[in-house]
């Protein structure tokens, strides 16, 4: 159900005199709370919860020949799919464009900050690569979803182990792991969507909180050699933004990177 | 080795040559084409009529559906026909690039079917798209209140360029490659398309949106005069 016109200018009343319902400032996360291997057959997987909303990633390997112009990297297929249960606003069915676009969203950031080592993925050049399947759910949705997934996508990666691979018959043996992790780099992407409320700009809305909003902008970040890098960028929503905003956005965005970086390391072993 | 010069020789500042013209498809309500160097997108708007299924009616305003899409033999490795999680999401921000400008709420449960065809693809398609989308509703005599303009703004290693082309989207040298399609309205000079990948200094992008607000304006003329050459042929 749409939220009623009442409640969105109230809110949009609130965050101009700087108040959210729950008590938070506009740029200020809920609680973070990070569990990984949920789920035992996953090669990887990872529980995040932001306050009350709850997703879950889950990382399955294959082997698969490799892309023609790629012919020594390893792949990655990013799924989402916006769960039934989660929600009531949500129906069963084939995943429709908001699934599409948080898939792709959460894709490029982890692409883009070259987080994983695509190269170590090559088990033979031009014939043999592994396949990496990160499929996202959302379980409770209260809102911030992109962000949730997104931390999720990192946990599941970071803490998923290679299956063990018979190259005599070109098997995989599912359920026997090695010991290694799936090669990653120390560029660990964050994602962090800026939401538009009226005047204001708030980091992670309640469901009412987003469906106050009239745009949003996704913020996928990474730090290399002690510097900040923007990976990937994603404007939403019907209503446009000033370059103000979007320069005031990434200001935010950044400063953000280096609290919830901390949370990452703690909480991810 | 270091992106001294542009691989076509442009300047950094320099849009490839484009073209713009209205009223290409003759069955919609407006149409228009839109050319960036060697990319091609045409685009044809039915509307505002009745919206079918009738659930899918919003009576309080107008629903824009926009759909993008690439011929098969548009780019060098046949794309297969059919819809793609890529194309539906080029639909999506398309959509969200022109909602704004439209006074939806003129046409309540109505819809207006924005289509995009890919003819020809080097980079900056779904640029070519949102331009040629923009002309068309215009040309379709949809009340805007303002003009949208797209463009790839590029970095290629450490040089913010305008217009960028597909070998300069494959780049791979130095800090390689980013891409940063966006798309300014006319008047309030907001940005109603962002996105981007690649990896870029936050510092770098304010250069790279004043990049894409100098092409916009260009753009702006040349569709502009699209437009008017359209009015005149008819005279």
């Amino acid at each position: 159900m749409e939220i009623s016109k009442l409640m969105k200018k109230r809110i949009a009343d609130n965050l101009k005199e700087g108040k959210r319902f729950d008590g938070r400032k506009l740029d200020e996360f809920r609680d973070i709370k990070i569990e990984t291997g949920i789920s035992v057959n996953a090669e990887g997987s990872a529980r995040v919860t932001i306050g009350d909303t709850v997703v879950v990633a889950g990382v399955k390997m294959a082997t698969s020949e490799p892309y023609t112009d790629h012919e020594d990297e390893g792949t990655l297929v990013t799924t989402a799919e916006l769960l039934p249960i989660s929600s009531p606003r949500y129906e069963p069915g084939p995943p429709k464009i908001e699934a599409v676009e948080l898939a792709r969203i959460i894709d490029r950031g982890i692409r883009e900050s070259k987080f994983i080592d695509f190269k170590k993925l090559c088990i033979k050049k031009d014939e043999k690569v592994w396949s990496i399947f990160l499929d996202l759910y959302s379980i409770n949705d209260a809102g911030s979803l992109i962000d949730a997934c997104s931390l999720a996508a990192v946990a599941a990666l970071m803490s998923a182990k290679l299956p063990v691979y018979d190259a005599e018959t070109d098997t995989i043996k599912y359920g026997e792991y090695t010991k290694d992790p799936i090669p990653l780099t120390e560029k660990v992407c964050l994602n962090f969507t800026a939401y538009k409320v009226g005047k204001s700009l708030i980091f992670d809305p309640t469901r009412e909180e987003e469906d106050s909003s009239e745009a949003r902008l996704s913020v996928a970040m990474t730090r290399s050699k002690g510097k900040i890098y923007v990976n990937s960028l994603q404007r939403g929503e019907d209503e446009p933004l000033t370059p103000e905003e979007v320069l005031k956005i990434l200001e935010m965005a950044e400063k953000k990177y280096e609290e919830v970086e901390e949370v990452v390391k703690k909480q991810i072993k | 080795m270091a992106y001294t010069k542009r691989f076509d020789g442009r300047k950094f500042d320099e849009m490839r040559e484009t073209e713009a013209k209205v009223g290409v498809i003759k069955n919609a309500d407006g149409s228009a084409m839109f050319r960036f160097g060697e990319t091609i997108a045409i685009a044809a708007v039915y509307g505002p009529k009745v919206m079918h299924p009738q659930h899918s009616q919003n009576p309080e305003k107008c629903v824009l559906r926009c759909n993008y899409d690439m011929l098969s033999f548009s780019v060098p490795e046949r794309k297969k026909p059919g819809t793609s999680r890529r194309s539906q999401e080029i639909s999506k921000v398309t959509e969200w690039a022109l909602a704004n400008v439209i006074d939806l709420e003129a046409f309540p449960s109505a819809v207006i079917d924005v289509h995009i065809q890919i003819m020809q693809a080097n980079a900056g398609t779904r640029c070519a798209g949102i331009n040629a989308a923009a002309l068309a509703l215009a040309h379709a005599g949809i009340p805007m209140k303002e003009m949208v303009s797209a463009v790839a703004v590029g970095k290629i290693d450490d040089k913010i360029v305008m217009d960028v082309d597909k070998e300069e989207e494959d780049y791979e040298d130095g800090e390689g490659a980013t891409d940063i399609p966006m798309a300014f309205l006319s008047r309030s000079g907001k940005i109603s398309l962002l996105q981007l990948d690649g990896k870029i200094q936050p510092s770098q992008l304010k250069e790279a949106i004043e990049m894409g607000q100098k092409a916009c304006q260009q753009l702006y003329e040349i569709q502009k005069q699209a437009l008017k050459a359209s009015v005149m042929e008819e005279k």
